[in-house]
C-alpha cells in the first residue's frame, strides 16, 4: 500500500474534497457492458416504467463504484481502502436528456480506528436530485 | 412462503477461476469515468506496489455476483428473483484485485431473516487467488418484497 495522506495529518472531522459525477443513459449502457449486469431497467424507458419506477434509474453498484473515487482519489492508493460498504436508499433517476442526473459526493473522517494499523473510517454521502441515495456508506482506509 | 431457514450456513462449490485481465479492469475504469492510472499503467500500478494493474474496488462484484447464482437460482431455496432488490453491499479486502489473478469464489448464505414480509437474503462470497489466499469478501443483501395478494 502507498497511501499518500498520513494518519498523523488527519483528525476526527477532515474532509476530503468533495466531487460530482454526471450521469448520462449513455453512461449506464457503458457500465452495464463493463459489468455485465444488463437488467432493463437501466436503459429500458419502457420497461422500467413497467415495473413502477418513475424512469431508468441508474445501477447501484454504478453508484457506489463513483462514490469511493473520492477516497481513493484523496488517498493515493486505490488498495488504501481495505473495507467499504452501502446501502442502497433511494433510486438514481437518470433522464433521457441533455442533463441526466448528477451524483454529488462528500466524506469526512468518522473516527480514527487503529493508531497501529492506522486505519481511519470514512463516512460518506451521496446526494442526487436533493436525496440521499445511499446509506450506511462507508470505508475504513488505511493511511500512511 | 418465506424462505426456509435451515438454509442459513449452506455452503456452494468453489467456481471455476475467473482470470483478471487487464483490458477487463480499463474497460471498467473508462466504463465509471476513473483515469486513476494505477487501473490501467503497469508502470503506475508498480510505484504504488502492486505487482500488475489493479482493479477499482467494486469492480470483483461482478465476479461475486454471477457466483451467487447458485444461490438466486438454487431451486430448492426457492427465491423469488423477479421480487428482489439489492439492498446492501459490503467489501472487506485482504488485498486489491490485480490483473493475472485467477480468482475463485465460494459462496455461503450467511442468513435469512423476515421482515414486514419481505425476505432479507445474504449471500457472502470468499474469493480466493490461485495461491488459496485470501482477496476479498463480498457481502450482498437481497431482498425479495413480499407477493402481493392475489
Amino acid at each position: 500500500m502507498a497511501a499518500t495522506i498520513a494518519y498523523a495529518d488527519v483528525e476526527v472531522g477532515t474532509e476530503l474534497p468533495a466531487q460530482t459525477f454526471p450521469v448520462a443513459r449513455e453512461t449506464l449502457v457503458r457500465y452495464a457492458g463493463a459489468s455485465g449486469d444488463f437488467n432493463p431497467i437501466h436503459w429500458n424507458e419502457k420497461f422500467a416504467k413497467e415495473v413502477g419506477l418513475p424512469d431508468v434509474i441508474a445501477h447501484g453498484m454504478f453508484t457506489m463504484a463513483e462514490a469511493i473515487r473520492v477516497v481513493t482519489d484523496w488517498a493515493g492508493d486505490p488498495a488504501a481502502v481495505v473495507d467499504y460498504g452501502v446501502r442502497f436508499t433511494k433510486p438514481v433517476v437518470v433522464p433521457n436528456d441533455d442533463k441526466g442526473a448528477l451524483l454529488e459526493v462528500s466524506a469526512k473522517v468518522a473516527a480514527k480506528l487503529d493508531d497501529e494499523a492506522r486505519t481511519v473510517r470514512v463516512d460518506l454521502v451521496v446526494r442526487c436530485a436533493d436525496q440521499k441515495v445511499l446509506g450506511m456508506s462507508r470505508a475504513v482506509v488505511k493511511l500512511a | 412462503m418465506p424462505l426456509d431457514q435451515s438454509f442459513v450456513g449452506r455452503t456452494y462449490p468453489a467456481t471455476d477461476p475467473y482470470e483478471v485481465g487487464r483490458e477487463k479492469i480499463r474497460e471498467f475504469a473508462e466504463a465509471i469515468g476513473d483515469a486513476n492510472p494505477a487501473y490501467t499503467d503497469p508502470e503506475a500500478a508498480r510505484a504504488l506496489g502492486h505487482r500488475d494493474v489493479i482493479a477499482p474496488p467494486t469492480f470483483v462484484f461482478a465476479i461475486t455476483y454471477k457466483a451467487a447464482g447458485q444461490v438466486i437460482e438454487d431451486p430448492q431455496l426457492g427465491l423469488d428473483y423477479s421480487r428482489v432488490v439489492h439492498g446492501d453491499q459490503k467489501f472487506a479486502y485482504s488485498r486489491p484485485v490485480c490483473a493475472g489473478d485467477r480468482l475463485t469464489v465460494v459462496s455461503t448464505i450467511e442468513s435469512i431473516k423476515s421482515l414486514a414480509g419481505n425476505d432479507v437474503l445474504t449471500i457472502r462470497g470468499d474469493v480466493h487467488d490461485e495461491h488459496g489466499e485470501h482477496v476479498v469478501t463480498a457481502e450482498t443483501k437481497l431482498v425479495a418484497r413480499a407477493a402481493e395478494e392475489a
